[in-house]
């Protein structure tokens, strides 16, 4: 009898101990971010606002954007994270594996505000920035007139840093070779165009110095390892802005894509998670990010929200878009992204 | 005649007495061999929890893992109806229209209980580019209004392509070869027979071949500077070997990440090395040694040189000076007593250092991602590509088992060479 009371109390406190463990766990709001200059800009536009603001206290984590890290969690059912930052082809990857939870528009905003191709099923856009080539002036005596100058070893002799994924290398390669930027994911799209891409990229490989993280291009650049790098426009212009760094971006022929921001399946705490999307999507909020980093917001009535010194600096800032330029197509990437990830590393191992 | 010939006086007393003395010693043994049994059943429980844990921990996980090398049962499960429509098919031209509608009832099925994308993954690791068509070929079944399932399957000419069947059929055994013979670079012809899959899929092998000649170099060039090294330091006075010891140690104790981080802050176009070789004109213009097979097998020297020098100092310590100088005194030259005293017993140390070296250089990760080239990444570097990145662990399971047969074999030939108990670790 006495056994059974003791072990009824135990039991007693154990279940409060763990709703109190619960109700703790509801104020917090994990997410996992992939570093930098970038998480920097995030921190400062909406976790403190929006920990200011609903009293939620959110903890960072950093990766560096490979879904294994997810999928893993997912598989194990413990899932510490409630929001992830991930590209558009992941969101598409993601998706279809199952890895990240299908979204409830309702929950977060009008769909149809959104930017085409910037509010997919199970990830919703965060900015929008710009694949751009970046050159240091003191190094380069004559400067880059577009980013397709990565394939002119001729007139820029030297290293240059380009990113580690098929995407935007494949694309610059068919325009390097003359493919017009309206038919470039047409061409892409059949085997003879992908050769031809290799086959462009080839010409250079010797020359390329390979970039995984967001933050290496400003550090090839500033190190001297190469004399001009692919690059996010943000991360430049932090550089430039932040560190004095005197370089300079080449906007003609520029790649826009989207960031997104996804809850992994099985996410502990979706609530507060649905909540963080409702707060940054509004558009007064989305427009917040360009005073921290040059990218521009997704919603399309947030233009007006935008800091009028950030605006000029935007990747899709009207002198920006004044060029050649291409807006990466995401549905071209999750159809063939992995057969193209596949080639591409068998070809960089060879 | 004496009479002590024990021979001729007793013998069956004598044979009894010898088989009494037998018997005393089979006693004494079986006695000896029960202790001895029971120190060892102690020494056994007294390791048991360490083996328990490494079973645990380390054992069955890594069993685990490379079993998916060779057993992936996600397509089987996937397409119950495909296989068993398939169970009479000769292999040959297109199966019947069963295993068409088959196919058909199954993809509508995975997509409905969610597992349509495993099964595309699947079957596109087999059967390059079927992720997209499997996707396709499922929205045009869901969507398709009246189109009968046979007509739907029948319009992708995806189905229908040489190749394409066999792939399935292979598939839906559980046991596969494929993803070992993909680390080889081979695979099973439409006709049966091992083929090498076509060049610009080709890596493993290469990658392999790169793995061992990186492992080779760094063993030879710990050796070149350790082993002189070993011998300085076994020869001077001891507060000084203590002194050097600690030199060669003290970056041993630092982590391999801030070490790999240093040699990139050296090696860079700018860097030290860059700056000093200028200096002294040894080069007319900066060098690329960062992200290079060079500067890779640098930084790698270095970290592994306390690997190859300590099993070799331990053992020259051993040999008493005297002994050189007693092959002097017989009037060897100072080669041949090198050759013929020293060498010979510093062997073992000097292969064990090596030993060592080479297979802590076959797993090396960090330092080929961070200072190599895209064409100096190790096999590791692509077990964790295909772990983190293309999320396939089924082909990570292959490429760690087939490193793990070749780091085995190597370690059975050297042990036949040289005989396990002669190896001398520190």
């Amino acid at each position: 009898m006495k056994l059974a009371r003791t072990s009824l109390i135990a039991l007693a406190a154990a279940t409060a101990f763990i709703t109190i463990g619960r109700a703790a766990l509801a104020d917090e709001l994990s997410i996992m971010a992939s570093g930098g200059a970038w998480q920097d800009a995030q921190r400062k536009a909406w976790f403190e606002p929006f920990s200011k603001e609903t009293g939620t206290k959110i903890l960072e984590q950093e990766y560096l954007g490979d879904l294994g890290k997810v999928k893993a969690m997912v598989d194990t059912g413990n899932v510490p994270i409630d929001l992830v930052t991930v590209e558009t082809a992941t969101v598409l990857q993601g998706c279809d594996a199952g890895i990240l939870e299908r979204l409830d528009y309702s929950k977060i905003g009008p769909r149809d505000k959104f930017i085409e191709g910037s509010a997919l099923d199970c990830g919703v856009g965060l900015d929008a920035y710009g694949d751009i080539l970046a050159y240091d002036p003191t190094v380069l005596k004559e400067a880059p007139t577009s980013v397709l100058d990565l394939f002119d070893t001729k007139k820029f002799p030297g290293k240059r840093a380009m990113r580690k994924f098929p995407a935007q290398n494949l694309e610059w390669a068919l325009m390097a070779d003359g493919v017009a930027p309206a038919d470039v994911y047409k061409v892409l799209a059949t085997p003879e165009g992908v050769d031809r891409a290799f086959k462009k990229l080839d010409t250079i490989k010797k020359d390329i110095v390979w970039w995984d993280a967001g933050a290496q291009p400003a550090q090839l650049l500033a190190s001297q390892e190469v004399v001009m790098t692919s690059a996010w426009n943000g991360r430049i212009q932090n550089a430039i802005d932040t560190d004095k760094k005197p370089f300079k971006i080449v906007w003609n022929n520029q790649i826009l894509e989207y960031d997104m921001i996804a809850i992994p399946k099985g996410a502990k705490n979706p609530d507060a998670a649905y909540k963080y999307l409702a707060y940054i999507s509004k558009p007064e909020n989305n427009a917040k990010l360009a005073s921290h980093i040059t990218y521009g917001p997704v919603r399309t009535d947030a233009a007006s929200f935008v800091a009028a010194d950030a605006l000029p600096k935007l990747p899709n800032a009207p002198d920006h878009l004044a060029g050649a330029y291409l807006v990466a197509d995401t549905e071209f990437w999750g159809d063939y992204g992995e057969d193209l990830v596949k080639r591409f590393n068998a070809w960089l191992a060879q | 005649m004496s009479a002590l010939q024990p021979s001729e006086l007793d013998r069956p007393a004598l044979a009894r007495g010898r088989s009494a003395a037998d018997t005393d010693q089979k006693s004494v043994s079986a006695a000896l061999r029960r202790a001895e049994f029971g120190d060892r059943l102690r020494t056994l429980a007294l390791a048991a929890p360490l083996l328990l844990l490494l079973a645990l921990s380390f054992g069955i996980p890594i069993v685990l893992l490379l079993s998916r090398a060779v057993y992936d049962p996600t397509i089987a499960n996937a397409l119950p109806r495909t296989s068993q429509a398939l169970g009479d098919w000769n292999g040959q031209g297109q199966p019947d229209d069963a295993a068409f509608t088959a196919l058909a009832a199954d993809l509508r099925d995975n997509q409905a209980k969610g597992t349509g994308y495993e099964l595309a993954k699947a079957l596109n690791a087999r059967l390059p580019g079927a992720r997209s068509q499997v996707l396709k070929t499922v929205r045009q079944l869901e969507g398709g209004g009246d189109k009968p399932p046979l007509e739907v399957m029948k319009s992708v000419p995806f189905w229908s392509a040489p190749g394409t069947w066999p792939a399935i059929a292979n598939g839906t055994h559980s046991i596969t070869s494929f993803y070992l013979l993909s680390a080889l670079d081979l695979r099973w012809n439409a006709d049966g027979s091992l083929e090498r899959v076509p060049p610009e899929q080709a890596i493993f092998l290469q990658v392999f071949l790169r793995t061992f000649f990186v492992a080779a170099a760094v063993t030879l060039a710990t050796l070149l500077l350790g082993f002189p090294l070993a011998y300085l330091i076994s020869s001077v006075p001891k507060g000084l070997a203590a002194i050097l010891i600690v030199a060669v140690l003290l970056p041993f104790w630092t982590s391999i990440l801030v070490r790999t981080a240093a040699w990139t802050v050296l090696l860079q176009k700018f860097g030290l090395v860059n700056d000093l070789l200028l200096w002294l004109g040894f080069a007319s213009e900066r060098l690329d040694l960062m992200y290079s097979r060079i500067g890779l097998i640098i930084a790698m020297t270095h970290i592994q040189l306390p690997f190859t020098l300590l099993p070799i100092y331990s053992v020259m310590r051993t040999i008493a000076p005297s002994q050189m100088k007693a092959a002097y005194s017989l009037g060897a030259m100072p080669f041949t007593a090198f050759r013929r005293v020293y060498l010979p017993q510093v062997f073992p140390g000097v292969m064990a250092g090596c030993l060592l070296t080479f297979i802590l250089c076959l797993g090396y990760y960090i330092t080929p991602a961070l200072i190599g080239g895209a064409s100096d990444q190790l096999i590791s570097n692509f077990i964790a590509n295909y772990v983190n990145v293309e999320l396939n662990w089924e082909m990570a399971a292959a490429l760690s088992f087939i490193l793990l047969v070749f780091t085995l074999a190597l370690f059975g030939i050297f042990a036949r060479i040289l005989g396990l108990d002669r190896l001398k670790m520190v």
